[in-house]
């Protein structure tokens, strides 16, 4: 057993660029969901691991919503054992806002399995929050056996194709896309020709001021191929989206939060709220990542989303579940 | 890329907890240069090991998800597809013609293999 003292960096025994440095930079990434504020025609998003330091002022704007995502309700296993309590833990942070959203979306893998139970305790514990109407789209473990089938019974019935849809709130177009259905081979999330047909009409007769929220599964840009955190024929749908000058997409899967900003867009990922995932290329594989106990709770959480009108910028600040 | 020794000594440093994966690391099957033999297909770290296996017609192949994560194993040519895998469950199938078998995981289609019957 190798004792160091708590600020020191560990050596780098893998060689593979993480020692207690990067595990903590690592942490500092992973959050559980966001809250949005659209004001003036732009969005801002505090994550709501810092909830203290959302106040009225940033909770101002003509409209919040929350994102969470990847409830993976069912999963079990050591990373966490218990998602239903950090669900919870993230509607109590989602009621514990100094202004309520108006509604939440959230960014699928919903479920673990697929299964109904998981679905209905997910419902279930939404139910606790303070906004009713929430939004969904499918997580490659939302429509594992039987192609999205019972998904779209429970969570499609507005929508088009496999679950995409688009809604207007308070001047701001908001599109769900689906990028876990037929997924090719070798190949990474797919939104397919059928959804991006739909999606250029959807846009085609809006005003290119009109401020674009884009919410899907999986990452809407390249954050990491390799482990197919990307989607393969996204280019085609963010071109559609070239004449308007907000653009903001939200992302979960890869439980991290991640930011880039790419001209008029504005790509986020999301936390989970259940277990966190190693950085890109920082692990063997995506696969669930372990933490003490204690440490769990930091590593998840959800995003705000504050809508700020006359600027050009994002901020997310993102919360974690202690 | 770590060994499964490195990954262990790292866990006694508490500190790199973070990076402790269930699964033991995954065997290499990328790098082979011929395909292995045998009935079984381990999927471990997101992979599945042997990525290429030969069996003689008439063999019935074996796969176990040992990831936390559920995977599936579906033919690229809608020969055969399991359901979800959860953590230790089982999927077979029996190749009864010759002939190569490319698959893939149907939930991440970045995990590929082959199965070339004889």
């Amino acid at each position: 057993m190798i004792v160091e003292k708590k600020d020191e960096i560990l050596h780098d025994h893998n060689n593979d660029g993480i020692d207690r440095r990067g595990f903590l930079k690592c942490m500092a990434w992973v959050g559980t969901g966001a809250f949005c504020v659209i004001k003036g025609g732009v969005l801002k998003s505090y994550s709501l691991s810092r909830l203290s330091e959302i106040g009225a002022a940033e909770a101002m704007g003509e409209l919040s919503f929350v994102q969470i995502s990847d409830s993976h309700m069912g999963f079990n296993k050591p990373a966490n054992p218990d998602v239903t309590g950090t669900l919870k833990a993230a509607v109590d942070k989602i009621n514990a806002l100094p202004k309520q959203p108006e509604f939440l979306l959230h960014t699928g893998d919903i479920s673990h399995l697929s299964k109904p139970e998981e679905f209905d305790n997910v419902d279930q514990i939404l139910k606790g929050a303070s906004a009713k109407e929430i939004f969904f789209v499918p997580g490659e473990h939302d429509v594992l056996n039987d192609d999205g089938k019972s998904y779209l019974e429970r969570y499609g019935k507005n929508a088009k194709g496999s679950g995409w849809y688009s809604f207007d709130k308070n001047g701001v177009h908001f599109i769900g896309l689906v990028n876990v259905m037929n997924l090719k081979p070798g190949g990474l999330g797919t939104l397919g020709h059928e959804q991006l047909e739909w999606m250029e009409k959807d846009v085609k007769h809006l005003k290119s001021s009109t401020p674009i929220v884009v919410f899907a599964h999986v990452p809407l840009w390249a954050v990491y191929p390799q482990w197919g955190w990307g989607t393969d024929d996204s280019a085609q749908a963010l071109a559609y989206l070239k004449k308007f000058g907000s653009v903001t997409v939200l992302n979960g899967h890869i439980h991290q939060t991640m930011q880039k900003i790419e001209g008029n867009v504005t790509f986020h990922t999301a936390t989970s709220t259940a277990f966190p995932q190693p950085q890109p290329g920082k692990a063997e594989s995506p696969g669930p990542m372990k933490v003490p106990a204690e440490q769990l709770r930091s590593l998840l959480g959800i995003t705000d989303v504050n809508y700020v009108q006359g600027q050009h910028a994002l901020a997310v600040v993102d919360s974690t579940l202690e | 890329m770590m060994s499964k020794g490195v990954l262990l000594a790292g866990l006694s440093t508490v500190l790199a907890l973070a990076l402790y994966l269930a699964a033991p690391v995954h065997s290499g099957a990328q790098a082979q240069q011929t395909p292995a033999t045998g009935t079984e297909v381990k999927i471990d770290n997101f992979s599945f090991g042997p990525a290429e296996l030969k069996v003689s017609a008439g063999t019935t192949v074996t796969w176990t998800n040992r990831d936390d994560i559920p995977h599936t194993v579906v033919s690229s040519d809608k020969v055969f597809k399991s359901k979800a895998l959860d953590t230790d469950e089982k999927f077979s199938y029996t190749f009864s013609k010759a002939g190569t078998y490319s698959y893939f995981c149907g939930i991440h289609p970045k995990m590929t293999g082959k199965v070339v019957v004889q």
